[in-house]
């Protein structure tokens, strides 16, 4: 009966009417285990449980699809007041070493060496073609640099990392780069996420702006806090050590004002938010700029390049692209991923994720056109079984974002 | 396998089919179901066309609902349109031949109706049926709620 929406491509028609599996526990390691059927849980997948998760595969683990109250009332929850999600499946890297900075310039698109200490940045991993390799978040600790990679690009990542680490010790330079297995990440999201977070730690959290980053105490736990998410609103990304991580969550989840929060609300949200997912809106055939994230490149990278890709994509800043990256609302039925994109029949692009937005009412979506009908108020119609559903393109994000700039 | 789980249940001293007739005869009506989880109920040789409670619950809010039009003919088994939640589209499918006569016009303007009585309210069509020698593959009430039984006590 199901088909499914672009997100959860693998696991299609697996979460209506099919649970997952709950087979037995056979490996154990770095708090992350796998289960017999080869998928991972994080160490917060008791938790989940508890408090009654629908649970799906997603990049080789189990997580929490959506609760108790569905994904509707949960993203509208998250936007109202606050959510909190297990994103433990996520890769924390961590770069060491006299050269990290010059290393992780030659590989990301971002201005390195410009970014203060406990500043973060959203940057790309780019390969030789200009195709992007994993979005990421890039925070500069003092000592070391700490990496934030999507979980179904984590093998990848490092592989891709460690080669580029080995060439550069190879030369002399002073590398390392580690997965960081035993910790995990929560993301605490929504208006009232400060108001929460702040019972739990002694700092004044007023003074931490959007993309800042601390090492501070949560509820006695040295945890990196960054004031950064995937929703749109104001919100924290905590790293906690797995050995804690289930009590912060549950010690956070206990106020009236959170509640927990599955893959589903988060895949509504970031869509909201105009934020690409990884795989669905960009993989390694797109440059930044086809995504139209020209904005992640910096301006002194664009003159000097010195990054993977640079020649392409310096090209394309340049001269342009046949294709970009849009934004779209429809009146009909929601798209979901791979329907083509029409102007007077003619196809013109096709969509790479669709969601019904709980906030506006109506469907939303992004995806890839011909540079000449990329505007916004462009009519364009999309092929759903077998009808035209009209809309138009629009500019994003759909829902405004509300980034705690401490105005 | 139903006579087991009857037997499993504890009501083994009765004749499963016993049961089963009183079952049927308390149950919500003549409803067949499809192991694609639609319901189709029959009177006069027209059949209403729903989706079970089963799979509204596990599909969540239904934010958009697709029918087909009036006059189309469908084969048993074939899609004739797709109830959407916020995450996704479950494609709806005949569970007999006929010829579509109505359509439930509400849910266009409350998708909702599916989560509130996917049993009444919430149908999504009326078939003129065309064999009614197909309804003998569905299950009944009792057959269905089995299997969803089986599926979620995983």
């Amino acid at each position: 009966m199901m088909r499914s929406a672009g997100f959860f491509r693998s696991s299609c028609s697996k979460w209506l009417l099919h649970k997952v599996d709950a087979p037995n526990v056979t490996i154990k390691r770095h708090w992350v285990t796998e289960t017999s059927t080869g998928l991972k849980r994080t160490a917060l997948y008791d938790s989940h449980l508890k408090y009654g998760a629908k649970m799906t595969e997603f990049c080789g683990y189990e997580m929490p699809l959506q609760y108790n109250d569905g994904i509707r009332d949960n993203h509208l929850f998250v936007r109202k007041s606050a959510g909190l999600f297990d994103v433990s499946h996520m890769g924390q890297v961590r770069i060491y070493g006299r050269h990290r900075v010059s290393f992780l310039e030659r590989l990301v698109v971002g201005d390195i060496a410009a970014l203060p200490p406990y500043h973060a940045v959203l940057s790309l991993l780019t390969n030789e073609q200009g195709g992007i390799i994993d979005d990421t978040i890039v925070t500069n600790m003092g000592d070391h640099i700490n990496m934030v990679i999507n979980a179904c690009c984590r093998d990848k990542d490092m592989s891709h990392l460690q080669h580029y680490a080995e060439q550069a010790r190879s030369k002399g330079e002073e590398v390392i780069v580690e997965l960081q297995e035993q910790r995990g990440l929560v993301a605490l999201q929504g208006p009232n996420a400060m108001k929460v977070l702040s019972k739990h730690v002694t700092e004044d959290l007023s003074m931490l702006y959007f993309m800042n980053a601390r090492m501070m105490w949560v509820d006695g736990v040295e945890c990196l806090v960054s004031r950064c998410g995937y929703t749109g609103e104001d919100g924290f990304e905590i790293s906690v050590p797995n050995d804690s991580i289930q009590r912060i969550f549950d010690g956070l989840c206990d106020s009236s004002m959170v509640r927990p929060s599955g893959l589903g609300a988060r895949d509504s949200l970031r869509l909201e938010a105009g934020l690409c997912l990884y795989g669905n809106d960009m993989d390694d055939r797109t440059t930044p700029v086809e995504a139209s994230l020209s904005w992640t490149i910096a301006k002194s990278r664009r003159e000097s390049g010195g990054f993977l890709g640079d020649k392409v994509i310096l090209k394309q800043l340049k001269e342009g692209v046949e294709r970009r990256r849009v934004g779209f609302l429809l009146q009909g039925a929601p798209a979901r991923g791979h329907e083509s994109i029409l102007v007077d029949n003619q196809v013109i692009g096709q969509v790479t994720s669709g969601v019904f937005s709980p906030c506006l009412g109506k469907p939303i979506g992004m995806g890839y056109v011909e540079k000449k009908w990329a505007k916004s108020g462009t009519c364009i119609q999309i092929e759903i079984r077998q009808k035209q559903v009209s809309g138009e393109l629009v500019k994003m994000p759909f829902v405004p974002n509300h980034y705690y700039k401490g105005n | 396998m139903l006579r087991y789980t009857l037997c499993s249940k504890g009501w083994s001293l009765r004749h499963p089919s016993r049961i089963l007739q009183t079952y049927r005869n308390f149950s919500s009506g003549n409803r067949k179901y499809a192991t694609t989880h639609e319901w189709i109920k029959v009177e006069d040789n027209v059949g209403t066309v729903g989706i079970s409670k089963h799979a509204a619950e596990e599909l969540g809010e239904v934010v958009y609902v697709d029918l087909p039009e009036k006059g189309l003919d469908l084969e048993a088994k074939s899609t004739f349109g797709a109830v959407e939640s916020v995450k996704a589209a479950s494609d709806v499918y005949s569970p007999v031949s006929g010829q579509v006569l109505d359509i439930n016009s509400k849910l266009q303007e409350d998708p909702s109706l599916i989560n509130k009585d996917s049993l009444g309210e919430g149908w999504l069509i009326k078939l003129k049926i065309q064999n009614p020698k197909e309804l003998d593959q569905l299950m009944d009430e009792v057959a269905y709620l089995e299997t969803t039984q089986e599926k979620s006590s995983h």
